[in-house]
């Protein structure tokens, strides 16, 4: 089969208006009203940019490229169609994680092709080839780190072990020894180079596995810019500036997402990727209902909690991860529904940080149809605890835990938290006393106002929603 | 050579400022669609993985070409369709009424 070739500059062109439909797209993604359309624009650009490649002379043999765009079409069709809304953040994981594989076997060859012909490879070309090749391959094994996490695969705990730091450090050390060589030599050294793509494709595993479940949001997002950096490194490679652009776009973007995850967190980001945060576990948290201070714990029964909530005037709603892993954000919104029946006015608030990225818990509540205008950010919402009835905690620990404000010595001083324990009662739906993802206590379990109502945040939903009907 | 260089980093670091301007006033709301949306961006590797993989080299190459163009395309498939469905729950609740959303306000 053979197509007829376009002009070069037709393809440039070509690229050139599917960046510009990069950047308007990002740029419409960026309010609710456009977003939809915004990722429609970029679409098209990819495919405009996809169809330009295709009547690129260079391309001689189609069989390898329409097979594998027919493969790989199915597959991430099937994949996000499929996955559950709770699911989503191992999903992008996982999507991101093969942009880096592919931009790592891109790097790859085009080394290959200089040892083939049997070139030395310029320093300039050694440069990006080495560093797309790193890149990509640290999103590539990161990111199937980052889902076996998210999906229960692979431990959530950060995992630590001895002389973890050290041996991290040598490895990278290693590594960029290695690229400094072969970029010095200039001689292409397939053997040299399989060792260190190996080895960047064990770093990327060893990088992330140090770092707790919590924290995959901020490695997500790290890896989403690594692999736009390695995209745009292939591109130096290539000379392709589509590429460059589009890649460069990503990693900035990417870099820029990161820190605002990071700034919500009040942590620097030094903190959530060296800090092996999560090991700093202060119990295995144990369900006995007397905290390691030995201060008692008040629960509440199913009956108490609906009729306080049902004769309040006003209730925020503070769903956490707790909430997305039971699936409980459809039950919750029948649960709103009939305290708004009844008169109640409830509100959301939406922790930065809640749920396993940001957003995460604006997407699943939207997917239960929860009104977006009941859904308030940190700024919005705080003063209006001090006004609230009723506090009810689903699934949230760090993010209402006061020892952010007060509390020096707590790896989470100086978060920006909701005020919780502002309302005048807090009810707080927990599986168990087990520390949130931080591994911190949460002084707010032991506050006077509060009452735990423990068990399945889905279950405990739905009992509320039952008891309330009967009230 | 160096020509070539140059021009190639004026684009990058053009592009690093576009990237930053664009989406420094996202609203939380929209932080994880817009992660998701940049991440089917970079899939446009695909683009790359197509040049190397329809060069005509030999099976060794077509193999890895091939699993490029594959992790490439799922990159892009899955990355558009994946933040399309995530947006469509929110264009279905939002008539009209634009809310400030996450304007910290």
């Amino acid at each position: 089969m053979t197509l007829p070739p376009l002009p070069p500059n037709v393809i440039r062109v070509a690229y050139l208006v599917a960046s510009i439909l990069f950047v308007i797209g990002i740029k419409q993604l960026s309010s609710p009203k456009s977003a939809r359309n915004g990722n429609l624009l970029a679409a098209v650009g990819m495919l405009l940019a996809v169809i330009a490649t295709l009547l690129d002379r260079q391309i001689v043999s189609y069989g390898t490229i329409v097979v594998g765009v027919l493969l790989g079409g199915i597959i991430g069709t099937v994949s996000a169609k499929r996955v559950a809304m709770t699911a989503m953040p191992q999903m992008v994981a996982l999507f991101n994680g093969s942009g880096g594989g592919a931009a790592a076997i891109v790097s790859s060859l085009e080394y290959l092709r200089f040892a083939r012909a049997g070139f030395a490879v310029p320093p300039v070309a050694g440069v990006t080839i080495l560093v797309g090749a790193l890149i990509g391959a640290i999103s590539l094994t990161g990111s199937i780190v980052a889902f076996g996490k998210l999906q229960g695969i692979v431990t959530e705990r950060a995992v630590t072990y001895p002389l973890q730091k050290p041996i991290n450090f040598l490895l990278f050390a290693g590594i960029l020894a290695v690229m400094v060589w072969l970029i010095a030599t200039g001689e292409p050294n397939p053997t040299v180079y399989a060792w260190f793509a190996g080895a960047a494709l064990l770093f990327g595993v060893l990088f992330v596995i140090p770092i707790g479940g919590g924290d995959m949001p901020v490695v997500i997002s790290l890896l989403n810019s690594f692999t736009g950096l390695a995209t745009a490194a292939t591109g130096f490679s290539l000379h392709n500036y589509v590429l460059i652009i589009s890649g460069t776009l990503v990693g900035a973007s990417g870099t820029l997402l990161t820190y605002l995850m990071c700034k919500a967190m009040n942590r620097p980001i030094t903190n959530v990727l060296f800090g092996a945060f999560g090991a700093i576990k202060t119990g295995t948290g144990g369900s006995t209902a007397q905290s390691a201070a030995g201060k008692p714990v008040r629960d509440i029964s199913v009956e108490d909690a609906a009729t306080m909530l049902a004769y309040s005037q006003s209730v925020i709603v503070i769903p956490g991860y707790g909430l997305a892993v039971a699936q409980a954000q459809h039950n919750v919104r029948e649960l709103a529904d009939l305290l708004k029946a009844r008169g109640v006015d409830v509100k959301y608030a939406i922790h930065p940080v809640a749920g396993r990225m940001p957003g995460h818990m604006n997407v699943l509540l939207a997917e239960a149809n929860v009104p977006y205008t009941e859904l308030y950010d940190l700024d919005q919402i705080n003063s209006d605890f001090d006004r609230a009835d009723v506090a009810l905690v689903i699934g949230a620990n760090d993010v209402v835990n006061p020892a952010a404000r007060t509390d020096t010595s707590s790896p989470i001083y100086g978060m920006p938290i909701l005020d919780a324990d502002h309302a005048k009662h807090i009810i707080i739906l927990k599986r168990s006393m087990r520390a949130g993802f931080a591994g911190i206590e949460n002084e707010l379990f032991y506050d006077p106002k509060t009452m735990m109502l423990f068990g399945d945040a889905k279950d405990s939903v739905t009992k509320l929603v039952n008891t309330v009907k009967t009230l | 050579m160096i020509e070539q260089l140059l021009t190639d980093l004026t684009i990058f670091i053009l592009a690093i400022f576009v990237g930053y301007e664009v989406i420094s006033k996202v609203p939380v709301i929209l932080h994880t669609p817009l992660m998701s949306g940049t991440n089917a961006i970079h899939g446009i590797v695909l683009v790359g993985a197509m040049l190397v993989a329809g060069m005509p080299e030999g099976p060794f190459v077509r193999v890895l070409g091939f699993l490029a163009v594959v992790l490439g395309t799922i990159n892009v498939v899955g990355g558009f369709l994946v933040t399309d469905r995530m947006l469509l729950m929110f264009a279905s609740k939002t008539p009209g009424a634009p809310k400030p959303a996450g304007g910290g306000k």
